[in-house]
């Protein structure tokens, strides 16, 4: 709402810079989003009388005006509008004079002849075009009422005014209005605003007789008023309500529905004009649509109506939807005679989806949708008609026509002193805080010592519980006046949960090992949602109403976002890549509506580990390098079950030769993998790795209890051995049967090496593993050893068909 | 006498020897070749048998002292050698210190998550808990019980990604707060909580605009909870992200769940406050919505208003990165080029 400094003034006495007064509001009550002075950095614009015009000899549109600007003599100014003519008083810019954007105007040759300055169309000196009168828009502005020559034009055309710009709250629509605006911002300042109701003179035709009237649904028009207006004539209005509404940003029309805006303006109370002689049936239902129904709208829109719309009919046919806009039927055109005026209260909730459903959202839905002042209804209703009267040389026939009469009531609110100051922790006494309300407009009477009893009038509608009262005043008081104190309330532990504390730790682990952490969508593609999954549950989760297709459903895995980051890193030259995302994946079984989320950890690296340096050549991710890495997060945790890796060859999206679920125990709790060179082509990513792991399960999962154990007295012993296997034999295997030959001693298995190629025989490879025998106890000798060796031999020859070599 | 000038003349023939040795080795044979079993001393001992009663215990005496000034000579001698040795082979041994060492990657944490953890960590410290909630929310909680019934206009100011008419990605995580104050006990003590976590909003992706960022949402209800609390807890969190000097000002807004409602500006970090373009030559930036817990919401979970309040904040870890170190796209947070992320190495 764009708040006029001086029509501000109209009503309350002020005299604060514009610039603290928007501060103070700001502070108080309503965001101000900045202040327009319209004459700022203008000058040198005075008005011009146009004594004579001849055309310009060498132009087919330019026109040599002789402008009176108050000097000795005129000024000789070449002109191109179209509708400038001798008689004119104009808006001219004199040669030094500084118009719109800062633009200086001098004294010029146009096509050989000279010319003093500019006579200008008001969008020249800053007017937005959607406020320019519609017969001014293509020419220069042509002053319509008596302005002295050689004067700036400014005060004539209401440019010599603030213009705050209230970015109003939904909660604080009595400021849509300037009479709303006054209460509040009197309130500030101690000074009650005054409002003239104009006087109304009606004449001795009864408007009962003219039109008849009739609410149906009454539970959605609780309020419908309307009176009629003959003999109007339609014309401009008169230039201080034209300056009005074109510093509030409307554009004026003509006085018929000017004046309907200017109420708005002015009681913030929505207004409709219609033309009494093109309802056919001379009469007013208003009605719920029917379905079926159809209307064109006063922008000459055609609307299909819904059953949830209000309209305005004429008994049978619509010809307003209620609340939104008028008909193009019952228009006020040049020719009208007899106006009805509208004053109605909509349902807010009603109008709100009507203008949603038909895209209609006009300065009435919103303030009907935001909620008026119910109290100030008919008031509206008969300055309009006064102003008709006064401004159209209207009749106003006697009576007002009612479909539904409103009840406006006060909330009573009882309040204690006490409560408010426990609220706010403020030590503020009875009497400010009656100042506060009284200012503010609302009765307070006191009893039982701190009790007060306060009437909120209807305007503020927005006032119905105590804390309502003590935001009033808070804000009124003033939030920097508050104390700044910390709760003086019990103690109470503050500490992450174990869930919390393991999501940390498990991020500290990747970072430490090199993966940085990445946050990507959770919303996603059909495709990509779906891919990497690890459960039976892979019900999709998607949006009603998407804005994109790229964003549409749930993901199911981190991995696919993973993806999606190197592709972006890849695109951009990144290639040395090692990340991880922690976040939720939506797993869901078919029928569900509600996902379960649970927490996942994804990592994926692609490209070096490092490059070549000095020191060492490059070093190339593998699945190894990623594998290592998940071992050593897994083995932070001391899993009470073991952690095992078995191959996979029916992953989707995983190459089927480097694939492993990972177990913990008998607990599947992700993967490990190369991404399948398919998949990979689609993301146009190069050879990547990635894991998944369910960090619910893991955390799920039993851990031993640590009880510290004394460094070992006696020393450990290793012994070597090498086996000749099958390629097919994993070392998964070769372990197992280690570890259970291996005796109650055996402390360690370390694979040291891996050799195929020469001096190997084909099919064949050769696993070389340390193994570590300790007992702590005693000192192991030899033959306990040699005996428990020999048992692994025999197995691993036995079983594996192993050669030792 | 000629017993003792035979070992005063080895000891200066010793001594003068060991001087000049210039390796271990040597001198270890001029220590086997003195001092050993076969060495003269050890002959002058063996002939003092020959000697008066008198005589015996002075010889005797002068022969120890002369073997323990060659023994202390050698000792020196070898020490001095050794330390040489050393020097020589440490000076073999030196290295360009300014080569560049072997490459140890790691990794970095969002620069959302550092945020967060931050403010996190903060709130611990003055005893809060942190709690989780569903993404994927019920109406009922997301709106509902946070005071906005079906028909609530505000439902326009947050438009909504539905999955079904009554279930919703959350758009703000306040549903947490109303699931943990319908369980919480207040005999077991005051709630105090902040909820972390992901929201969505049906967006356009633009410089400004996310239709997934994040929020972290305080809460403190119990008896006797102020205004006056809220603001000096609010103080506490601007000075503690945005420095000690900060200052913050409440201003009056509306939210449904909260009553009276206020927008909290901290004063510029970048100018203190004198205007500059970061806070668009106001000297103040706004960062966080907050306010007294609405009757309504205290009351919708079962809880007596007239003897329960308290007070609420929310703020936007994304906002609050990207003033923090002048980010002016927060698309950049979730498309996570490598080298942005980067940047944002200290946790602090
Ligand atoms: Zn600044």
């Amino acid at each position: 709402m764009k708040i006029s400094y001086k029509w501000l003034q109209e009503y309350i006495n002020l005299n604060e810079n514009p610039d603290v007064l928007a501060d103070k509001v700001s502070l108080t009550g309503i965001e101000v989003a900045g202040v327009r002075y319209p004459d700022k950095g203008l000058k040198k614009i005075v008005v011009g009388h146009v004594n004579s015009i001849e055309p310009h000899p060498d132009s087919d549109h330019l026109n040599i005006c002789q402008v009176e600007v108050g000097e000795s003599e005129p000024y000789q100014i070449v002109c191109g509008a179209p509708n400038v003519a001798a008689g004119q008083d104009v808006i001219v810019a004199l040669p030094g004079s500084r118009i719109a954007n800062n633009v200086k105007i001098k004294k010029s040759k146009m096509r050989g002849v000279e010319s003093k300055g500019m006579i200008c169309a008001l969008q020249e000196i800053g007017f937005p075009d959607n406020v320019v009168p519609k017969e001014y828009a293509n020419g220069i502005y042509v002053f319509t009422e008596p302005v002295k020559v050689g004067e700036p034009v400014f005060k004539y055309l209401g440019m010599d005014d603030a213009i705050l710009d209230f970015d109003i709250t939904p909660n604080r629509a009595d400021t849509l209005g300037m009479h709303g605006t006054a209460w509040e911002v009197g309130a500030m300042y101690h000074e009650k605003p005054t409002f003239k109701q104009p006087e109304l003179t009606e004449t001795n035709t009864k408007a009962q007789d003219l039109l008849r009237v009739s609410v149906e649904n009454k539970a959605v028009v609780p309020g419908y008023y309307l009176r009629i207006v003959e003999n109007v004539q339609i014309k401009p209005s008169p230039m201080w309500l034209q300056i009005h509404l074109w510093n509030a940003g409307i554009r004026p029309i003509n006085n018929v529905v000017d004046i309907t805006n200017y109420i708005m303006l002015a009681y913030g109370q929505p207004m409709h004009a219609f033309d009494y002689d093109k309802l056919t049936r001379k009469e007013i239902l208003v009605r719920d649509a029917k379905a079926g129904e159809v209307i064109t709208s006063l922008d000459g829109e055609g609307h299909q109506l819904d059953p949830e719309d209000i309209v305005i009919t004429d008994g049978v046919i619509p010809t307003g939807i209620a609340g939104v806009m008028g008909g193009l039927d019952s228009e006020i055109t040049a020719s009208s005679k007899t106006v009805v005026l509208e004053a109605a209260v909509f349902n807010g909730t009603r109008i709100r989806k009507t203008a949603q459903r038909h895209n209609l959202r006009t300065d009435a839905s919103t303030r009907f949708e935001k909620g008026i002042d119910t109290a100030s209804v008919t008031d509206a209703l008969n300055a309009a008609a006064s102003l008709l009267a006064q401004l159209a040389d209207g009749a106003v026939a006697q009576g007002i026509l009612v479909g539904n009469d409103i009840q406006p009531k006060d909330a009573v609110i009882a309040i204690r002193l006490a409560r408010i100051n426990h609220i706010l922790g403020t030590e503020l006494t009875l009497p400010q805080v009656q100042a506060i309300f009284e200012n503010l407009g609302f009765g307070v009477t006191i009893s039982d010592t701190d009790l007060m009893t306060v009437s909120v009038p209807p305007r503020r509608w927005d006032i119905s519980i105590e804390a309502d009262l003590v935001e009033e005043v808070a804000r009124m008081y003033g939030y920097d006046n508050l104390p700044a104190t910390l709760p003086k309330i019990a103690m109470t532990p503050g500490k992450f949960n174990p869930q919390q504390r393991f999501i940390r730790r498990s991020k500290t682990l990747l970072q430490s090992a090199g993966l940085s952490e990445v946050i990507s969508y959770a919303l996603t593609t059909r495709a990509k949602a779906q891919q990497f999954t690890m459960t039976a549950d892979t019900a999709l989760t998607k949006l009603d109403w998407p804005m994109t297709e790229d964003h549409a459903y749930l993901r199911l895995n981190l991995v696919s976002g993973l993806l999606n980051d190197i592709a972006y890193n890849v695109a951009r030259n990144q290639t040395d890549l090692a990340i991880y995302e922690q976040g939720r994946a939506f797993t869901k079984k078919a029928g569900q509506i509600r996902p379960i989320e649970r927490e996942y950890l994804a990592g994926a690296v692609t490209g070096l580990v490092s490059g070549d340096n000095w020191a060492q050549g490059k070093q190339v991710v593998d699945f190894y390098y990623l594998k290592g890495i998940l071992d050593t997060y897994l083995a932070d945790h001391d899993y009470t079950g073991d952690i095992s890796y078995v191959a996979n060859t029916d992953r989707p999206e995983l190459h089927p030769g480097r694939c492993a679920d990972v177990y913990v125990g008998e607990q599947f709790v992700g993967f490990i993998g190369q991404v399948h060179p398919a998949t990979a082509k689609a993301y146009a990513i190069p050879e990547t790795y990635v894991f998944q792991l369910d960090l619910s399960t893991l955390l799920a999962l039993p851990t031993t209890t640590l009880v510290s154990q004394s460094a070992p007295k006696y020393p450990a012993t290793s012994r070597d051995i090498a086996v000749l296997l099958p390629d097919t034999v994993t070392n998964a295997q070769v372990e197992a049967i280690i570890k259970r030959r291996g005796g109650q001693h055996l402390q360690n298995i370390h694979l040291f090496d891996v050799y195929a190629g020469k001096n190997i025989e084909a099919g064949h490879k050769s696993l070389a593993y340390s193994l570590t025998f300790q007992n702590p106890e005693a000192t192991l000798t030899e033959s306990e050893i040699n005996e428990q060796m020999t048992h692994i031999i025999a197995y691993l020859t036995e079983t594996l068909h192993a050669e030792i070599r | 006498m000629s017993l003792k000038s035979d070992l005063e003349q080895l000891k200066e023939k010793g001594l003068a020897q060991i001087k000049t040795v210039d390796s271990t080795k040597v001198l270890n044979d001029i220590r086997v070749s003195l001092l050993g079993k076969k060495g003269p001393i050890t002959n002058v001992l063996r002939g003092m048998k020959d000697l008066s009663a008198e005589e015996r215990p002075q010889v005797g005496s002068f022969a120890n002292e002369v073997r323990d000034s060659l023994t202390a000579a050698i000792e020196t001698k070898k020490q001095e050698l050794q330390t040489q040795l050393l020097n020589e082979q440490l000076s073999a041994e030196t290295i360009d210190v300014t080569l560049p060492g072997r490459p140890v990657e790691i990794g970095t944490s969002h620069v959302l998550t550092q945020v967060q953890n931050d403010i996190e960590e903060l709130f611990i410290g003055m005893g809060y808990q942190v709690v989780d909630g569903p993404e994927v929310e019920e109406d009922h909680y997301n709106f509902e019980m946070m005071n906005m019934p079906k028909d609530h206009p505000a439902r326009d100011m947050q438009d909504t990604f539905y999955i079904t008419n009554e279930v919703l990605m959350r758009t703000h995580t306040s549903p947490v707060q109303a699931r943990t104050l319908e369980k919480h006990d207040f005999n077991q003590g005051p709630l105090k909580m902040i909820s972390p976590g992901r929201v969505y909003r049906r967006d356009t992706d633009d410089a400004t605009h996310s239709h997934q960022f994040h929020q972290i949402e305080g809460l403190v209800v119990d008896k006797h909870i102020t205004m006056a609390d809220l603001k000096g807890t609010l103080e506490v969190l601007a000075k503690h992200v945005f420095g000690a000097d900060r200052k913050i000002r409440l201003r009056p807004s509306y939210f449904p769940f909260t009553e009276p409602s206020v927008e909290v500006d901290v004063s510029c970090f970048k100018c203190g406050g004198k205007g500059c373009a970061v806070c668009k030559y106001t000297g103040w930036i706004e960062v966080l919505g907050a306010g007294m817990v609405h009757p309504n919401v205290i009351e919708n979970a079962g809880i007596d208003s007239k003897i329960y309040g308290g007070f609420a904040f929310g703020l936007g870890p994304d906002r609050f990165a990207m003033l923090k170190y002048g980010i002016d796209d927060i698309r950049e947070f979730y498309l996570n080029d490598i080298r942005f992320l980067h940047q944002f190495k200290v946790e602090d």
